[in-house]
């Protein structure tokens, strides 16, 4: 175990790396940069201004230069300045990794709470009206555009019912943990819609191929509880190929969340790094994608580990 | 998907009867589309920054919603009638100009510390300075030197004497009693990761407008309340918060449940979008849209062989309908432009040369320039070329993308033919029209201030090369002496009248020649609820938080 541990981590350091350098690569090779926009939008700038910024941020150096230099001060803790808010990489990144944490946290918990169940059930009562409807809402969930239900969710809570925020982080001026929950409520819903509709689909279908099994049927003639039976014997089995999706989900929810956090103008990493690409902010991308990179890769362990669990067949030397 | 959001959003307010939340009694929350980068007056250039230090500083002169020249931080505008400007020789033998300027003797920052020439002079020298990485470097290079007369007085000497002398719009104060400490000439690239603007930004001493910034979120909001030491009118709201809300979907949702009170136009909805909203809301807010000195104009490459032939480049105007462009997509509130010159502006003549739609003088155009054989639906020249052109624009922009879909079916009426190609704004702006990469057309807008001399863009001088680094926007390449010669005198012309014969004659050579075709100037969508009074569009950068002081609730 403690070699497949070291390997894993020796492979995501590799991975990482690589990453690094495909990200830092790809934003300096798109054409433009911030100084042209800004150019362009300010009828006072010259073009000889333009130059002395993009000498004074570094915007003109060879991009390989630029790199080495970066991940020089990365390997010394100098995750270097944010060229797009002034202010220290950290500063900026880890108070929306947090705020990406509650939302992904509860998001997560919330939808594994009631899609497993959801699946569970319906795969025990297949073409039911239950089954009908859990597919039906899973159905709607998959299909329905994120924007469309964060949309829908604002209008009728915030604007017809007036009972939750339309968006933000807390109401201004106020710092309790209930009002930044209230903030929480819409977004974590879209995000659990979506993932609910997501891990049902897989754990339904897991589950109705499990229950078929020789081995499912040996346990109930053995005189096993249906209960053990589902729970126990089919969920463990079922559960294998739906770790990997909530694995990749949760690493999702971390970095790709971008259109919930525009639409309830949250504070979180996914817009952050999306914005600090467009805006060539090498710094914030760069720990933005590699803090991702690095959850999706720990989960992915993660994910190899409890399969063991789930599964003792598997096992890790 | 902006738009299927708005229009999903316009269907279900339809239906909801969607209630308005009443104002909180002494505050206003007004949403925008941007967060400012920096607060530092001097570091980036962002409409964001404009607007939030607009309520919280005062440049020395700016101009006012009439689009006059005024002062605002200092007591009376300098001129050479009044004696407060001097025409100076400067030691190279150029004319100079000296302008003396006196501070507001009650103005004072937020920490009670008065407002004097010492941070005029500390501004300077920040300014001055190339490795501080000021956004506008223009305005500290054309001064040769600022003297100190006393605590309030100081006289501005400038290398050249231009008509706009006496003007110092982007000239905002640094507070030397508290950023002195964070620059060191030495090592001024520092400076932009020490100045208390961002490090410590409700720093009261930062600030002397009439509010100053008590909460900052980075990304989601700034809040404002009343700064006791402002020497003007006292403002009215014990609170105002910039509330950022990058979707404009949302945004709509967020106005009519009551999260924000008031969308501002400098940075807010989309016009299209104002006018569906306005459709569906039509009692409960009071709507203003502004026409400003956002041009949208096509830029012609004139490089292309066809483009230089002046009657197509008028025959591809003549056979444009803008009226009904205006009309249809935006209910005629953005005027048709006939040239760069905005018709609020004093420089503008209503006698120009106008290009109403005429597609059969445009034909004949077109056929004297010897595209008259039609193939196709579309018309070719002896030499069989095709009159074809690409045009671009910034990909995802919808206003423009409509525009543009209409303009290629009007050009397809009379024969020519138009190959829609868009590009990422950063990628048009960074590369294709910088670099002069489009090949026939490229659509996009010029933001200019008042009778702004577009020397960088229409000057021979300026014309982007490789060989110049691709310094200058004269992206179509226009050439013209008698252009180039008008610029410049234009720019020193001190009497007013003689500059309104010279402004005539360029706005006469500008639609006779046509190196852009004109189409029209944007409006800002201002959407107030009726409860607010105060806000006065302008048109121009110098927008509506330069006069919080005067919003109030009714």
């Amino acid at each position: 175990m403690t070699r497949f541990l070291s390997l894993r981590f020796l492979q995501a350091l590799l991975v990482v790396l690589v990453m690094s350098f495909v990200v830092y690569s790809l934003i300096g090779l798109m054409p433009g940069d911030p100084i042209d926009i800004m150019l362009s939008g300010d009828p006072n700038m010259t073009a000889a201004d333009a130059a002395r910024l993009r000498a004074h941020y570094g915007l003109d150096r060879p991009l390989h230069e630029r790199y080495l230099e970066w991940l020089g001060n990365a390997a010394r803790g100098d995750f270097g300045f944010s060229r797009q808010h002034h202010q220290p990489v950290l500063a900026i990144v880890l108070p929306r990794l947090l705020n990406t944490l509650y939302l992904m946290i509860g998001a997560f918990v919330i939808s594994v709470a009631i899609a497993i169940p959801a699946g569970v059930y319906a795969a025990r009562h297949p073409r039911s009206w239950v089954d009908q409807a859990i597919n039906l809402f899973c159905f709607a969930g998959i299909s329905v555009p994120t924007f469309f239900l964060a949309l829908l969710l604002i209008i009728l809570f915030a604007v017809k019912l007036g009972i939750l925020p339309a968006g933000g982080m807390k109401t201004i001026g106020q710092s309790s943990f209930t009002d930044q929950l209230r903030y929480l409520i819409l977004p974590v819903m879209t995000l659990t819609i979506i993932n609910i509709a997501q891990i049902t689909r897989y754990l339904r279908s897991g589950m109705i191929e499990v229950l078929r099994e020789d081995y499912i049927r040996t346990a109930r003639a053995k005189g096993a509880h249906e209960s053990r039976v589902v729970w126990r014997h089919a969920l463990r089995n079922a559960m294998i190929p739906t770790v990997t999706i909530m694995a990749l989900e949760c690493g999702t929810l971390l970095s790709g969340a971008v259109i919930t956090e525009t639409m309830f103008a949250y504070l979180g990493m996914g817009k952050l790094i999306l914005d600090s690409v467009l805006a060539n902010d090498f710094n914030v991308a760069l720990i933005g994608l590699l803090f991702a990179c690095s959850v999706t890769l720990f989960l992915n362990l993660v994910a190899d580990l409890l399969y063991a669990v789930l599964d003792p067949r598997i096992s890790y030397r | 998907m902006r738009y299927l959001a708005t229009g999903v959003l316009a269907a279900s307010l339809a239906l909801s009867g969607a209630a308005l939340a009443q104002q909180k009694a002494g505050e206003l929350t007004v949403a925008m589309t941007q967060f400012p980068s920096t607060l530092n007056p001097h570091i980036d250039s962002m409409l964001a920054k404009t607007i939030v230090l607009h309520m919280t500083q005062r440049p020395l002169t700016t101009f006012n919603e009439k689009w006059q020249a005024i002062c605002l931080l200092c007591t009376e505008l300098p001129t050479i009638e009044n004696g407060k400007a001097k025409p100076v020789d400067l030691p190279d033998g150029k004319k100079g100009v000296s302008v003396t300027y006196t501070i507001h003797p009650n103005a004072k920052w937020g920490d009670g510390t008065p407002v004097t020439t010492k941070d005029v002079l500390f501004t300077y020298e920040v300014g001055k300075n190339p490795d501080t990485g000021v956004a506008n470097m223009e305005q500290f290079r054309e001064i040769v030197s600022i003297v100190a007369h006393d605590d309030k007085s100081f006289t501005v000497t400038k290398d050249k004497l231009k008509f706009s002398y006496n003007l110092m719009n982007d000239f905002r104060l640094i507070p030397e009693h508290i950023e002195k400490a964070n620059f060191d000439p030495k090592s001024a690239a520092d400076y932009k990761k020490k100045t208390a603007f961002d490090t410590n930004t409700t720093n009261p001493g930062l600030f002397f407008g009439p509010y100053k910034i008590a909460e900052i979120v980075t990304s989601s909001h700034v809040s404002f309340v009343p700064n006791p030491t402002w020497f003007g009118d006292k403002p009215k709201f014990n609170r105002v918060t910039f509330k950022v809300i990058e979707n404009t979907a949302a945004m709509e949702a967020n106005l009519l449940s009551g999260s924000v009170d008031y969308i501002m136009g400098e940075l807010g909805i989309t016009i299209d979008q104002a006018l569906a909203f306005q459709k569906r809301q039509a009692d409960k807010y009071n709507y203003d849209f502004k026409p400003g000195l956002v041009y949208e104009h096509i830029d012609l490459n004139l490089d292309n062989p066809l483009l230089k032939d002046k009657r197509v480049r008028q025959g591809l105007l003549l056979a444009i309908n803008r009226d009904q462009i205006v009309q249809q997509l935006f209910e005629g509130k953005q005027p048709v432009a006939h040239t760069n010159v905005n018709p609020l502006d004093w420089i503008y003549d209503k006698d120009v040369k106008t290009y109403r739609h005429d597609a059969k003088k445009a034909a004949e155009l077109f056929d004297a320039a010897g595209f008259n054989v039609m193939k196709e639906g579309y018309r070719h020249n002896a030499a069989g070329d095709r009159l074809r052109f690409e045009l671009m624009t910034t990909a995802g922009n919808r206003s423009r993308e409509l525009v543009q879909q209409v303009l290629q079916s009007q050009w397809k009426a009379v024969g020519v033919e138009i190959v829609i190609k868009n590009e990422p704004a950063r990628v048009f702006f960074g590369e294709t029209t910088k670099e002069r990469k489009y090949t026939g057309m490229a659509l996009f807008a010029w933001i200019s201030s008042p009778e702004n001399v577009p020397l960088t863009i229409l000057s021979s001088k300026h014309i982007p090369t490789k060989e110049n680094n691709w310094a200058g926007q004269n992206y179509t390449g226009y050439k013209n002496p008698e252009m180039d010669k008008l610029l410049e005198d234009i720019e020193v012309e001190l009497d007013r009248e003689k500059r309104r014969t010279l402004w005539t004659k360029f706005q006469a050579i500008y639609s006779e020649d046509l190196p852009v075709l004109p189409l029209f100037f944007r409006a800002e969508p201002f959407i107030v609820p009726k409860w607010l009074k105060g806000i006065v569009p302008t048109g121009h950068q110098y927008g509506t938080t330069m006069w919080s002081q005067n919003w109030a609730a009714n």
